[in-house]
This record gives structure tokens, sequence and C-alpha cells, in this order.
């Protein structure tokens, strides 16, 4: 894979508007959107990893979404491999969903409780119409790419007869079990304990190191994204701030959220910087985001131009900043 | 040294279930000094939530303290009635629950939820109570306009807040909360958690924060207890605690923690999982986990002894702690053979 290639997954300013309001505010036209995703514009190259990184609420579970179509895209482009995932239908959707997989945040409830774990693993191979004869070999191979160890031991269990972390196992074993391209993972250990978490980003690392596949990897925790993740994209309000080499962003934020993300993340250790933050208090309001740069009200560097203007991105060697800052400077 | 505001003396709590009893905490011991910030630190399961609910007495209904003691301003609360305990909530100590941010009742607006305790519990007439509760706004930075709101007009973080304003209603000596920041976002996070450090300088009061995040614990707290299947394994001032730990479960964790201060390394799991309490093994119960398990751990229970001062590690080997401390570091050690 080089620069050259096409990207596998391409944004072009993505945009998931949600309508709020029943049928009565839109009779009375009083209804609104909420503009979970409102033009976001991105790639990703065969092979990378991409962490999306923000608070509850800026879009990152919503985008995720619409990369694997679980919600249609309301305007923009979301393209897989050269192709319109909005506009697939049938045979080429069926396609598409074995090519792309998701991982979802709590395992506790993501399997079927009266599903075996072989039950849980063969359906989507029956889905696929994979032959029933290659089901064993698929699944143990599978089984040990997640390191499940003794798979045979694991095969006639129940879910609730597994811990958290081998469940979140078995969840990425029948993500992967279908061999796709493109995986996204919403928050994949924030249910698990902090002593089994390693053990799941370890895997996580071994399998892309593996099968080379390409992933996102949504979370609010900028520590857990740069084990896992070299590019970081930061979303706020439904927009990217910030997208670049997660070292770059973890060692010098441009944007002023990011900077804030950054100082805000708890270290484990007694000497840490206790100063006040530098962010405005409340919390982002989706339903009413301020004009201009929908930061600039928390902003402790906004002037004037960010009421009126929302900012471009800018480029500043490898990085891409949506801030005025920088838009002056260049 | 003042005299600690909280004693736990072998405290003890047992789940009825069945006709057998779980042991889910047993024989837990530390202090709490006036105007200290203890992090009780483990993982699901461990008993630290038991712990901490035991001390307003808000456990299950098939659970009891089945031994020990908790001494609260020189006096024993395992034994006080009812009646007396209830005397003792809110006014002395309060306690915070997990995801107390759903806690709130959602028909009635948070300022008159504010005002029943301060009225039913305080006794203060409605106006001293209005004028407090726009004190405990202020103290917990919600605009006081905002007493008139509904929970659900309130973000996760400021709901947070408003059950952090009831905790601190009736002016209590000791605030308990219960994963207080764990399901919030970092930035929110960590204004909650200074606004804690701010209301301990301002106001004295001690805190126990139930958490399973060391970094959290590394933010605020001054000494930490760690928990391991219903038992106190290490206990000490928080720097030290941190940095030299005597436990290898304490070591353990500090190697699964991503730590963004320093360069990116590999994070090892501590592989296996913690016991069925129903069925604990003998010995040290960190034994089928621990790398560094010798004979003896697998028979003999570890008792909590000094590792340095105040510094305690209930280990076999906690002469060897710093040797250990070394081999913990490399991830090889946490291998287990396959």
């Amino acid at each position: 894979m080089n620069d050259t290639d096409p990207p596998l997954v391409r944004l072009d300013a993505a945009e998931l508007h949600f309508p709020i309001g029943g049928t009565l505010a839109q009779l009375r036209g009083s209804a609104t959107v909420v503009k979970a995703v409102d033009g976001v514009t991105f790639e990703l190259r065969r092979g990378e990893s991409v962490g999306l990184l923000g608070e509850s609420g800026c879009g990152k579970t919503s985008t995720g979404r619409m990369l694997v179509r679980l919600d249609k895209a309301t305007g923009g482009r979301v393209e897989f491999d050269g192709e319109d995932v909005s506009t697939l239908t049938g045979a080429a959707l069926k396609r598409f969903r074995s090519r792309v997989q998701l991982i979802f945040q709590n395992p506790f409830e993501a399997l079927n409780p009266r599903f075996s774990i072989r039950d849980v693993l063969a359906e989507p191979l029956d889905n696929a119409l994979i032959p029933k004869a290659e089901h064993e070999e698929r699944i143990l191979r599978a089984m040990a790419l997640v390191k499940l160890g003794d798979a045979a031991q694991f095969m006639g269990r129940y879910p609730h007869q597994l811990s958290g972390g081998q469940l979140q196992r078995i969840v990425m074993a029948r993500a992967l079990i279908l061999e796709p391209e493109f995986i996204v993972a919403d928050e994949p250990v924030s249910m698990l304990d902090v002593s089994v978490r390693a053990g799941v980003l370890n895997v996580f690392r071994e399998v892309r190191a593996k099968t080379g596949i390409t992933a996102i990897y949504i979370s609010h925790d900028l520590a857990l994204v740069r084990y896992v993740c070299e590019r970081t994209i930061v979303m706020y309000l439904g927009r990217i701030v910030e997208d670049g080499p997660t070292e770059d962003i973890v060692a010098n934020p441009l944007h002023p959220y990011t900077q804030a993300l950054v100082a805000a993340v708890p270290v484990p250790h007694p000497d840490q910087s206790h100063a006040p933050l530098p962010i405005g208090r409340g919390a982002p309001d989706p339903r009413n985001p301020p004009s201009g740069c929908t930061f600039r009200d928390r902003c402790p560097k906004a002037f004037d131009r960010c009421t009126v203007e929302a900012p471009s991105p800018t480029r500043i060697q490898n990085r891409i900043v949506h801030c005025h800052l920088f838009d002056l400077e260049t | 040294m003042t005299e600690p505001l909280l004693c736990l003396k072998d405290l003890s709590i047992a789940y009825r279930v069945g006709t057998h009893d779980t042991i889910a905490v047993e024989g837990a011991t530390f202090d709490v000094q006036p105007g200290s910030i203890v992090g009780l630190v483990g993982e699901s399961g461990c008993g630290k939530t038991t712990l901490a609910r035991s001390l307003t007495r808000v456990l299950a209904s098939n659970a009891r303290i089945a031994g020990g003691q908790a001494v609260f301003c020189g006096e024993d609360i395992v034994g006080l009635s009812e009646r007396a305990m209830n005397g003792l909530r809110w006014r002395e100590i309060a306690f915070i629950p997990q995801s107390a941010m759903n806690s709130l009742d959602p028909v009635y607006t948070v300022g008159s939820q504010l005002a029943e305790v301060l009225i039913r519990r305080g006794g203060m007439g409605r106006r001293a109570a209005r004028t407090r509760s726009e004190e405990l706004f202020e103290w917990v930075g919600i605009e006081t306009n905002r007493l008139g709101d509904y929970p659900h007009q309130f973000s996760g973080g400021m709901r947070q807040r408003v059950a952090i304003a009831l905790a601190l209603a009736l002016d209590p000596k000791l605030i308990i909360a219960d994963e207080p920041v764990t399901a919030l976002d970092v930035i929110v996070q960590r204004q909650i958690l200074d606004q804690l450090r701010e209301l301990r300088e301002r106001l004295g009061i001690s805190v126990i924060l139930v958490t399973h995040d060391i970094s959290v614990v590394a933010y605020v707290c001054d000494r930490v207890v760690v928990m391991y299947a219903g038992r106190v394994v290490e206990t000490g001032p928080m720097a030290a605690t941190l940095t030299a730990p005597a436990h290898p479960y304490t070591m353990g964790l500090r190697n699964a923690f991503p730590d963004l201060a320093s360069a990116a390394g590999e994070l090892t799991p501590i592989e296996g999982s913690p016991p069925d309490l129903a069925n604990p093994p003998p010995g040290c119960r960190f034994a089928p986990r621990c790398p560094f398990v010798e004979a003896r751990c697998q028979t003999d229970v570890p008792v909590l002894q000094s590792y340095e001062g105040d510094h305690l590690a209930a280990c076999h080997r906690i002469a060897e702690a710093e040797t250990l401390r070394k081999r913990a570091m490399a991830s090889e050690t946490w291998e287990v053979p396959a």
C-alpha cells in the first residue's frame, strides 16, 4: 500500500441529520434537525487504523454507523472501495456487509444469550452462504486469531458462562470470521475491567498486524486510541476539528479543543498538572450549536471572526486543523 | 497524626445466596483521616461497592455486616440501630451511588429534590432551604437559576454535580462516592474531580472515592486502598503506593494502564479473571493469577503488614517487593505458559 493507491474509504462532506420534534411540530413548522454529522471529510488508505475521538454527542458513533451503513448519509458521499455505499442494494449490499464489520461496545449485550459460542460464530457464515463443511475450520481460525486459546473448550458454552474479556474476543471473532477488509470498533473496551482491557487491545493490534485490516477505532479516551491507532481524527459537535498522526496530536495538539482534551486525560502518576483546563464550562448542545465555529463558546482563544464564519480546513505539515487561528497564519 | 474520622477494623460483609453465605468483603481494615480523599480501587466484583454501601448501611436485602467494626467519630456504626443510622445518613455520612446522575427523580425539579433533603432531613424552613440550595449550586458550579429545571434538562456531568450538591446538603463530614466519574467524558470527568478537590479544601470534608481507574486516584487521592476478591491487598499514601507498589496485583494494574504522559509502550494484561467468591481459593486469592506465586501462597492467607511506614501490603513475598517490581515491568513475566 502507498499514497498513490485509491483510498478504501472516503467521506466527502458526509452529513447525518436527524429531524427532531414529532409530527405535530413538523406540521407546525417548528421541527428542527440535529446535525449529528455535519460535513465530515476524510479518507482511509488500506491498512490504516484511525481513531475517531471526541466527547459523547460529537458524532463519532454516527460517523461509524454511516461507514457501515447502519445509517444512510443524509448528505454528501460515503464511499467504500470506490462505490457510493448509500446506493447499494440487493446482492451488492450483501457483499458490502461481508466486507465491512462492526465491533460493538457492550459485549454483555451483543451476543444472543440462547446461542452457544459455536452458533454465534456460525451465523455470519450461514448468512454469507459459506458451505457447512468449512465452518469448523473457519471458526477455529477466527478463535485463534483473537487468542481464545483452547477453542474446543468454548464452542459449546453460552455467553453467560464467559467473562467480559472472553465475550469481547468472541464479538471480535464474529466480526472477523468473514475476513472483512474494514472494521469499525465502537469503544470496544469501555465495558471491560482494566486488567483485561490490555489483553483485548493487544488482540486488536495483532489482528491488524496479521490481516492488514483497515480499522476505525471510536473512543473518547486518547490514551486507548494512541495504543491502537497511528492516526487520530478529533470531532466536536458533528465536525472534524483536527486530523493527524496520533503521536503528534498527543505531543503537540494544535486545535484549542484538542489541547483541552489532551490536558484532561488523567495519567497514573502522582505528579501531574492540576492546572485548570483551557476550556469553558458547559456542554455542547447539538440542537442549538453556536454560529460560525461550533467550539467558539468554550474556546479560550475565540475572536470576532469565529462567531461569523466556520473555519475551513488548513493543512499544517501532516495535519489538518479546522481553526481560524491557523488559517490566519498561512 | 490526628484521630481518624473513620476507622475500619476487620470489617466483613456477607451475602446470603440460597443456604450459603458468600463473603464479599473480608477483614477490611483501613483509616480515613479528616480532610483526606481515599481511593478505593479494584475490579468489578472485588467488593469495593459493597464496602462503600455498608458504611451507610444501604446494602442489598440479602447482605449483612458479618463482623468487625466501623468506628466513625469514635462510635462503632456497625451496631447502631436503624433509627440511629438514619440520623447519621446525609448529616454525617453522605453517599453518592453509582450512576448517581440517573438516580434523580425525573418528575421533580432538582430544586425541590434538594429542598426535600434540607427540609425533611435538615429541619430547615422553606426560605432557609432556598438560600442553602443556591449556595450548594454555587459550590458545585451550577447557575442558581437552574434550580427550577428538571433532571432531563441537564447533561450527564451537570446531573453528577447535582448529585454532589445533594450529598453536601447537610454538611456531612464524609462523602462516599461510588464511581462518580466513570460514565463521563474526560473533560467533564476532570471538571468533577477538580470540584471534589476544591470542596475538600474549602469545607475540609473527607471523601472515599470508589473507582477502578488508578489515573483518577493519582489525580485526586491522598491515600489508596487496593482491593482484590473481597480483601484489602495494599494500602498506603497514594504517591508511594503508585510509584512503588508492594503487591503484585497493584504492579499488574499499573502495567495494564495506558499512560499518555510517557512514550507509547506495551500494555500487559493480568491473565485470567478474579476468583468466584462463592468458592475462593485457599491462601492468597491472587495466587492463581500471580506470576510470583510460591507454594505457601496456595495454602496460607497473607496478612497486611508494613512495607514502609503506613504503606501496607498483604503478600508473602513483601520483603522482595523491589525485585518483584523490576520483574513485573517486563511483559514476559505476565505471560501464561501456553
